[in-house]
């Protein structure tokens, strides 16, 4: 019995967003009474971190502080259009929808405040902190919750935007079959350390070294969170995800939690991440987000960890130790590729 | 033929009657409307619905509702004090330790019952404690950290 180090490498471009009849989103912000903003959308967040950083993206563009924006998401009903959470498009479009909406709606909160302190607009600034003054005079200044109630009170005023990020359908080049189905891409490279014991063909992953190129990383928290925790989910579909059965009878098929494996709190794999950013031209302050690519590299870096380390090429997923101790028997026996690294 | 039990629901006498044969995670949602143990896999497998019984983690959603009659329920719905959050609910927040948070209530009671016996654990001691708590966005390293960074804390305290 031999326990067989391998590394492995993938790289991925990841796209933003889908080519379907063109792909919408849209946000409304307004000013309640005592100058707080809402974000309405229907945006669903499980997790991904549209409401934070939604949150962040009106604040910032508002030029008021983030404590006094609210997010209220997920429901169609109460929430313009949005095409979903999917395809990695959330931060891209709907931030994009979010600052057009906090654009118009900042617009209006200095138009307001300019009839209030009887300046032009033009000159007025935010200073991030609640309160709008004269460009060079910060004493000639109203806060934004005076400002909300003289806009609601007494000029008669909304303070609101609407925001629509429309990309458009792009259609296929009947000559070429070319088209544009995405609007940007997120970039990774992820290099993954593994054993393989060539006795009881079990995979163990040892370590995982990323590097992630996702536009300005908006909130670098949930992007650590979001790149670790997928490449978690990417461990578990490479090599114990399945609800097919080990042997060919759909009765020993998985029926619950302790026979769909997935690793648990022990097998937790050491992470280094490094977060690139190189803001993205199209992208909400440019920041593309992480998405589903967190999960993706991981599946064929581990692939090619196994054949490194013991020369077995597996095509399905997930690399159960059936299926690399059949890949080994079918060699006749391990075949290292090479020390990885050196 | 419903049976009437009382127990002590994080600190409060609470009153049902129960299903023979219902269970406790039931029992505390729609009778005592704690909506904070979660419905997962109603198997025992993802460890949703945790909480404590006397001081100790069960799974809810395969205990008795009667077993619990005259004893002391505590839910992750019962942590916080007033608007003082446990040690542990602020570690998890610091520490992003949640992402979707289906998981986290059960995830609390696990370590809250760890803590509670053990306040200083080593990793694989917390390892242990939360391996019967499915997490599938996390994975699981913030949520080690900050059971960690409690017991730092609370140990401080």
């Amino acid at each position: 019995m031999t326990i067989h180090h391998g590394r492995g490498f993938a790289c991925i471009n990841y796209p933003i967003g889908m080519n379907l009849g063109g792909d919408p989103s849209q946000a409304l912000v307004h000013a309640t009474p005592d100058g707080k903003f809402k974000v309405a959308l229907s945006s669903i967040d499980l997790g991904q971190g549209i409401k934070s950083v939604g949150r962040q993206l009106a604040a910032e563009t508002l030029g008021v502080p983030v404590e006094d924006v609210y997010v209220d998401t997920a429901d169609s009903d109460t929430g313009p259009h949005d095409m979903g959470s999917f395809a990695s498009r959330g931060t891209h479009r709907m931030g994009n929808a979010i600052i057009r909406a906090a654009t118009e709606a900042r617009r209006q909160m200095l138009e307001a405040a300019g009839e209030e302190l009887e300046v032009d607009a033009a000159d007025l600034v935010t200073d991030g902190r609640g309160n709008i003054h004269v460009k060079g005079a910060p004493s000639r200044s109203i806060t934004v919750e005076d400002t909300a109630i003289a806009a609601q009170f007494t000029q008669g005023r909304t303070l609101a935007g609407r925001g629509i990020f429309l990309v458009p359908l792009s259609e296929v080049d009947a000559d070429t079959g070319e088209m544009t189905p995405v609007s940007s891409f997120a970039h990774a490279a992820l290099i993954v350390d593994l054993t393989v014991d060539d006795e009881t063909g079990e995979v163990e992953v040892t370590a995982i070294n990323s590097a992630y190129e996702v536009g300005r990383a908006l909130n670098p928290k949930l992007v650590e969170q979001q790149l670790i925790g997928g490449a978690w989910m990417g461990v578990a579909h490479a090599l114990y995800e399945t609800t097919e059965p080990n042997y060919p009878d759909r009765a020993h098929g998985p029926e619950d939690f302790n026979h769909y494996l997935q690793p648990g709190p022990g097998d937790v794999v050491p992470h280094h991440i490094s977060v690139l950013e190189r803001p993205a031209p199209d992208a909400p302050f440019g920041g593309k987000g992480p998405g589903e690519m967190c999960a993706n590299p991981v599946l064929p870096a581990i692939a090619n960890g196994v054949f490194n380390a013991v020369g077995v090429e597996c095509d399905s997923l997930p690399i159960t130790p059936e299926k690399v101790l059949r890949g080994l028997r079918a060699n006749g026996g391990a075949r290292p590729q090479g020390t990885p690294g050196r | 033929m419903k049976t009437p039990i009382t127990f002590t629901l994080n600190g409060e006498e609470a009153a049902v009657f129960v299903d023979p044969g219902g269970n406790l995670l039931d029992v505390l949602r729609r009778g005592c409307g704690d909506l904070s143990p979660k419905y997962g896999c109603g198997q025992g497998g993802c460890g949703a619905c945790t909480v404590m019984i006397d001081g100790e983690a069960h799974i809810a959603c395969l205990t008795l509702a009667e077993t619990v009659a005259g004893r002391r329920v505590d839910t992750a719905g019962g942590l916080a004090d007033g608007p003082d959050l446990h040690p542990l609910q602020i570690a998890f927040m610091e520490g992003f330790a949640a992402q979707c948070g289906y998981c986290t209530p059960g995830m609390l009671m696990a370590a809250k019952a760890l803590l509670d016996r053990n306040p200083n654990p080593t990793r694989a001691e917390v390892d242990e404690a939360i391996s019967g708590n499915l997490c599938r966005c996390t994975g699981y390293e913030p949520i080690i950290d900050a059971i960690l960074e409690a017991a730092k804390h609370r140990g401080a305290a």
